[in-house]
């Protein structure tokens, strides 16, 4: 049951999907001070997101998303990268941090007390939603007329 | 021509405070916040998100907020706030087929895998004022069934397996971006359908109505109508591979239409398309249907010379931003242009009068 390894698409894709308030307390939480200088500053920008006509077709531009990022270098030499939806620096900087420190000794740490709980809440969140929609779906009779 | 004339500008900043004290409104009535317009009024942040062709929650519930509930006044707000930002990239195109469907409904088969979703639908309600949400507010909860993860494909490749309708494949070529270059005339299938989706749905829903009443001549089916999340995947150069950066709520839309054959192509059934940000539907269907009526020439089909088959006629004032900043600046000041055309006016009416004299002796 439990995920034994992450690669780092995977936990990228985690933290680019978190909400703010859920990542920056448990990011506090760890309580990890470290040294680190930025190799990209944050910044906010926007994504432009494409779709495809018919859905297996041709790709066209659909829309803008907002998305930050920046890269952080750690004294020991390791870099990280962060990206998040939405308009936070703050979210970006402790990404990029824990994708420096998924490449540290801190690892098993940084798994346990904060991607594992960041996956359970975006599984917690989609298991609900799938649930509410369950209930919503048709069931269909036929009311069979006795000739 | 144009000349530049000072003044007024203690007026304006009257006129501003007297907007900002109106968009406050009473005092003794608590004040709305962003994070409760963007909970509770949820389709106007998704309309302002998918016009202003911006996907962010939060700021299209700012942008309600600072206009006093004017959605083409918010959705300019953001078409301005998204130029001030860079652009990263270009994603993947979403996968729409492992969309977590939140509804999904067919209105060409009954029996699908995966079931017909309602969703959080409006249909079906009785369109009867609830006074007890004026009273009580609102107190219901969504009811939950377990289920399993499954599948939901798109019901029109039931029709694909007997090669009933016309398939769409992918050429692989780079879309153009309405938002790098300006609109050109003729505008492929991809330049039609960014317009389309960042359009105003008023005006899309008009010429999606047009075409039902028989102005073109298509008779459409919902063949599916999903909504729900899909992941955003983008390259990211420096790591050298993908990452999804973020979820975005889409509605999709595919119709489901008759088609008799043509020189080109053989009877079968063809598509129309609508992807839009949010839970838009409404928006959505009338996508599919315009872009289906603007197929008429690729699919060999008679111009019917309806609004809705002319691409430049829909493409040039579908937007409507573009469409409210040239209707609008009619009202701002135009005192020298119109005090030459006075001028002009009195000319003829002179020459008009000497004419009259002129015949009368």
């Amino acid at each position: 049951m439990q995920k034994k390894n992450w690669s780092r698409k995977e936990w990228l894709s985690i933290l680019a999907k978190s909400d703010l308030d859920s990542l920056s307390t448990l990011w506090k939480k760890v309580q990890i001070n470290a040294e680190y200088e930025f190799f990209r500053k944050p910044e906010i920008g926007t994504v432009m997101v494409r779709g495809r006509s018919g859905g297996t077709g041709n790709s066209f531009n659909l829309g803008e998303i907002t998305v930050s990022r920046c890269s952080v270098g750690l004294q020991t030499g390791e870099q990280g990268y962060g990206y998040i939806q939405g308009r936070s620096t703050e979210g970006a900087t402790i990404a990029a941090l824990v994708d420096a420190f998924m490449q540290t000794s801190h690892k098993k740490l940084i798994e346990q007390k904060i991607l594992k709980p960041l996956d359970a809440i975006h599984k917690r969140n989609k298991k609900d939603l799938a649930s509410k929609a369950e209930a919503t779906k048709v069931d269909f009779f036929t009311l069979a007329r006795k000739s | 021509m144009y000349v530049a004339v000072k003044g007024g500008e203690k007026a304006i900043d009257n006129a501003h405070a007297w907007l900002s004290e109106l968009r406050r409104g009473d005092e003794n009535v608590l004040e709305l916040s962003v994070d409760q317009i963007r909970e509770q009024l949820s389709l106007a942040v998704n309309r302002v998100m998918s016009e202003g062709s911006l996907f962010d929650p939060d700021l299209a519930a700012l942008a309600i907020k600072q206009s006093r509930g004017d959605l083409i006044e918010a959705i300019f707000l953001i078409r301005a706030y998204r130029t001030t930002l860079p652009r990263f990239g270009y994603s993947a195109p979403i996968n729409t087929d492992s969309m977590q469907c939140t509804r999904r409904i067919s209105a060409t088969f009954k029996d699908i895998p995966g079931g017909q979703i309602l969703g959080p639908t409006f249909d079906y309600t009785h369109r009867l004022l609830d006074f007890k949400l004026a009273a009580e507010g609102n107190r219901t909860k969504a009811q939950s069934q377990k289920t399993e993860a499954k599948s939901t494909p798109h019901i029109t490749e039931f029709l694909n397996k007997e090669g009933l309708i016309q398939t769409e494949n992918d050429d692989g070529s780079d879309p153009p971006d309405l938002t790098r270059e300006p609109l050109e005339i003729p505008a492929n299938r991809a330049i039609r359908l960014q317009a389309l989706s960042r359009s105003d749905e008023g005006f899309l829903l008009g010429l999606a109505y047009s075409t039902q009443r028989g102005y073109a001549r298509n008779h459409a089916f919902v063949g599916e109508l999903r909504i729900g999340i899909c992941s955003v995947e983008m390259d990211i150069p420096e790591l050298g591979f993908s990452i999804e950066i973020g979820e975005i709520e889409v509605t999709e839309c595919e119709t489901v239409n008759q088609f008799v054959g043509s020189k080109k192509e053989p009877p079968q059934f063809t598509r129309g398309y609508g992807l839009v940000f949010g839970q838009t539907e409404r928006k959505a269907i009338s996508m599919a249907l315009v872009d289906r009526a603007m197929r008429w020439k690729e699919l060999g089909e008679e111009n019917k010379n309806a609004p809705a088959q002319d691409a430049e006629f829909v493409l040039y004032h579908c937007d409507n931003i573009q469409a409210t900043g040239f209707l609008e600046h009619i009202k701002l000041p135009h005192y020298v242009d119109f005090q030459s055309e006075i001028e002009l006016v009195r000319k003829l009416r002179k020459a008009a009068d000497q004419n009259k004299k002129q015949e009368g002796k």
